[in-house]
């Protein structure tokens, strides 16, 4: 497990060959990309914190993946770990987010004024809104790597910076580890609850270490704005709310997440960012914006029409069942969101979520009504 | 997840008190023994191959434990690890192995023609005869901890070992990555394969990265000893028959046990043992022998006598059900083995077995008949 400073000398006395994964029968963004040439160049490495090379492949060595979902196979252990191991993640995050380029500039807008609609989508259709994003915060390991000590700093800004908020955001911080029954019951009505990771890919990254220490959920009275501390990233900043209003849904997050980031710059910790990456968080999947802006909505016809993907591939979104990723549809209501991350500001994906979901209900009711949908068909976005 | 010498230094920016891990809802002998002072002692040290304190004590951390159950909650990455925290193992192992002190010297005795008797065990009684033990390989840090390299290195001297065997214990090797199907049915049919460790106590300790790399199953042509390779220690050698002809499982397992290690000795990589210790495996638990000798063994009525337990006590066994560790009894077929694993040395504890076994079914006969076993209730040994 430890494969710090000590262990990766010793590792250096076995050849390149010798060390080197057997990825002949993976399917993942990592396994594509990591010859035996760049695994020998980039072995000998370490970011400041001690993450080497093996403890970012660690993930995708031990889950090879499925030959349907594409995988990334690679995490960050802190943010130096997208500079020092970029010949490894500059590809990989290539390949996953649309060809984005290692000369790329990404654009952060998180001016909610700049949404154009989404006040209105038809609340027979949508039955909720939601947009989540993640942060990490300048100055401490991300979730593989992170010391409890540094968790627990993490944990302790937080709760300071989110006890802070005022007025529609004024909330509460529920630590994990001493949590009561009963708001453990009322946590899990509310569908807030987070729980150890379970799934393979979390747990082989070490990202579970210690739970549930310095792990917790912080929501604001009006249950319509949720942080998650110390799950998959230092924070999961969520805002939902039944209904089709995702223009209020996206003023709220933007509203809080901005004064969260000014309440972490006054005390010294800025959120992890740069003009390449955007957004830094753990798995190279959320770069960017880190964020996915979703509806459930109903499309019980429109999910059997044949040309179904396609046009969600136009729009730019992607499907999901409503317990979310990897889960299936119940009842024709589909999670829908939007697919990238990287390249497209928030109020560009948001937008696109909102535009797109305006059609998809379009194509719906016609087809109830037995009409056709072909002059609908959208251009490739 | 590395905690090596570049990560541990850069913890040390933390006080003990932020980085102690919060047990206060364990129950494992790490918990009792890690004080707060103990884990200032310990944190800035790592053994030569950079395994550190919160390598050993990560799986007793993220397991608290079973009130009735007591588990072990720390693990060696390598042989070095039990001299240079001493102070945490020491206690530990004293506790879990009944007072054994830091100073007391442990016996080996593989010589098979020392032990009496063994060869008379009912078969109407006594289903099937099983030692086991592991052995760990000098010079390589231990599956905790192990790099692909060193996992791989293992692997190859362990099949050049055991290909070398002949007459009874001429056998084959099937790696665990190559296996075909027809292969897979027929370990699976006779009750030799393993898999992918799912027990959160391994998983946290580290030991099934890069799965299935470097794992396999060697089993001589008769099928009476099998060896694991890389599973949670580099081997677990075991000898086993149907029937209970102990003392004939137990010569099988002496002799191959004694050809395998000459075998290493020759390639400068002997078995890891020390006067004190024992034979050194990855978890404290089995230190000294690492030997597990049991039985399958027919006791319906013996089992639910008002005294059953502490007859096992006295005569230092333990039951299991027949999958094993944590598993439950069906038909009142019981798994009868060895408690001890350090102080005694091999012959002492499979003697133990023999003798004990001998009387339980004794006792089970005069049961059947309806008459009283008190005068039958041994002395604790």
């Amino acid at each position: 497990m430890p494969f710090g400073n000590s262990h990766n000398q010793l590792k250096m006395k076995f050849s390149s060959e010798q060390e080197y994964p057997d990825l002949s029968k993976h399917n993942n963004h990592m396994a594509k990309v990591l010859t035996p040439a760049l695994y020998e160049k980039l072995r000998s490495k370490q970011t400041p914190s001690g993450f080497t090379l093996d403890d970012v492949i660690q993930t995708g060595v031990d889950n090879p993946g499925h030959p349907f979902i594409m995988t990334v196979g690679c995490v960050a252990g802190d943010e130096e770990t997208y500079e020092v191991f970029k010949e490894l993640l500059d590809p990989v995050i290539q390949d996953r987010h649309g060809g984005y380029k290692p000369t790329d500039k990404h654009k952060t807008d998180l001016n909610p004024s700049n949404l154009k609609g989404g006040d209105d989508l038809d609340a027979n259709y949508v039955l909720s809104s939601r947009v989540r994003t993640g942060r990490s915060i300048c100055g401490f390991c991300l979730p593989p790597h992170c010391s409890r000590g540094e968790r627990r700093a993490v944990e302790k800004l937080s709760v300071e910076a989110l006890g802070a908020l005022t007025g529609d955001l004024k909330g509460k911080y529920y630590a994990l580890k001493n949590m009561t029954e009963a708001e453990q019951q009322q946590l899990i009505d509310d569908h807030f609850l987070f729980d150890k990771p379970v799934s393979p890919l979390l747990l082989a990254s070490g990202m579970a270490r210690d739970w549930p220490d310095a792990r917790g959920i912080w929501h604001n009275d009006n249950k319509t704005f949720l942080v998650w501390v110390n799950e998959e990233d230092h924070l999961r900043v969520i805002s939902m709310q039944k209904g089709g209003n995702m223009k209020e849904v996206f003023n709220r997050f933007c509203t809080g997440l901005t004064k969260i980031e000014e309440l972490f710059k006054n005390k010294g910790h800025a959120f992890m960012w740069n003009e390449h990456l955007g957004y830094i968080l753990t798995c190279p999947s959320n770069l960017g914006t880190g964020l996915r802006a979703g509806v459930h909505v109903k499309l019980p016809n429109l999910s059997k029409y044949r040309q179904f993907e396609e046009i969600l591939k136009r729009l730019r979104l992607q499907k999901r069942g409503t317990g979310g990723v990897d889960t299936a549809a119940v009842g024709g209501v589909f999670d829908i969101s939007n697919a990238d991350r990287l390249g497209f500001s928030e109020v560009e994906l948001v937008q696109m979520v909102v535009d797109g979901v305006k059609l998809l209900i379009v194509m719906e009711k016609r087809l109830e009504k037995g009409q056709a949908i072909e002059d609908l068909m959208p251009a490739q976005k | 997840m590395p905690f090596g010498n570049t990560h541990n230094n850069f913890k040390l920016n933390y006080k003990t008190d932020e980085e102690y891990p919060d047990l206060t809802k364990h129950n494992n002998h790490m918990a009792k023994v890690l004080s707060k002072e103990m884990y200032g002692k310990l944190r800035d040290k790592q053994t030569p191959t950079g395994f550190t304190l919160d390598d050993v004590i990560q799986t007793g951390v993220d397991n608290p434990g079973h009130p009735f159950i007591m588990t072990v909650g720390c693990v060696a990455g390598d042989e070095e690890s039990y001299e240079v925290f001493k102070d945490l193992f020491d206690p530990i192992i004293s506790d879990r192995h009944n007072g054994y002190k830091a100073t007391d010297k442990h016996k080996t005795d593989l010589n098979f023609e020392n032990l009496k008797g063994g060869d008379d065990l009912d078969p109407n009684y006594v289903l099937s005869s099983r030692v086991r033990t592991g052995r760990s390989i000098k010079g390589y840090a231990l599956p905790p901890h192990n790099s692909r390299g060193e996992r791989r290195a293992v692997e190859k001297l362990s099949v050049e070992a055991l290909n070398s065997l002949d007459g009874e214990f001429k056998g084959k090797y099937y790696p665990l990555k190559s296996m075909t199907d027809a292969d897979q049915e027929q370990l699976i049919a006779d009750h030799f394969l393993f898999d992918k460790p799912i027990s959160p106590l391994l998983l946290a300790a580290g030991m099934a990265r890069d799965w299935p790399d470097a794992r396999g199953i060697w089993h001589n042509e008769n099928k009476t000893f099998l060896v694991w390779v890389n599973e949670e220690d580099h081997l677990r050698v075991i000898a086993m028959q149907k029937g209970g002809n102990m003392k004939e499982v137990f010569k099988r397992f002496c002799v191959g046990l004694q050809r395998i290690e000459e075998i290493f000795k020759k390639h400068n990589h002997g078995f890891m043992w020390n006067e004190h210790l024992g034979f050194v495996l990855t978890c404290p638990s089995n230190l000294g022998t690492g030997l597990r000798g049991g039985v399958h063994v027919k006791l319906p009525k013996l089992s639910t006598h008002a005294k059953f337990e502490e007859i096992l006590t006295r005569l230092r066994l333990q039951k299991r059900g027949t999958g094993g560790v944590d598993t439950a009894s069906v038909g009142g077929v019981f798994d009868i083995s060895n408690a001890d694993r350090i102080g005694s040395s091999e012959v002492d504890q499979v003697q133990c077995v023999v003798d004990g076994v001998k009387l339980m079914v004794e006792m089970e006969k005069k049961l059947e008949k309806d008459e009283s076993i008190d005068s039958m209730i041994p002395a604790q040994k």
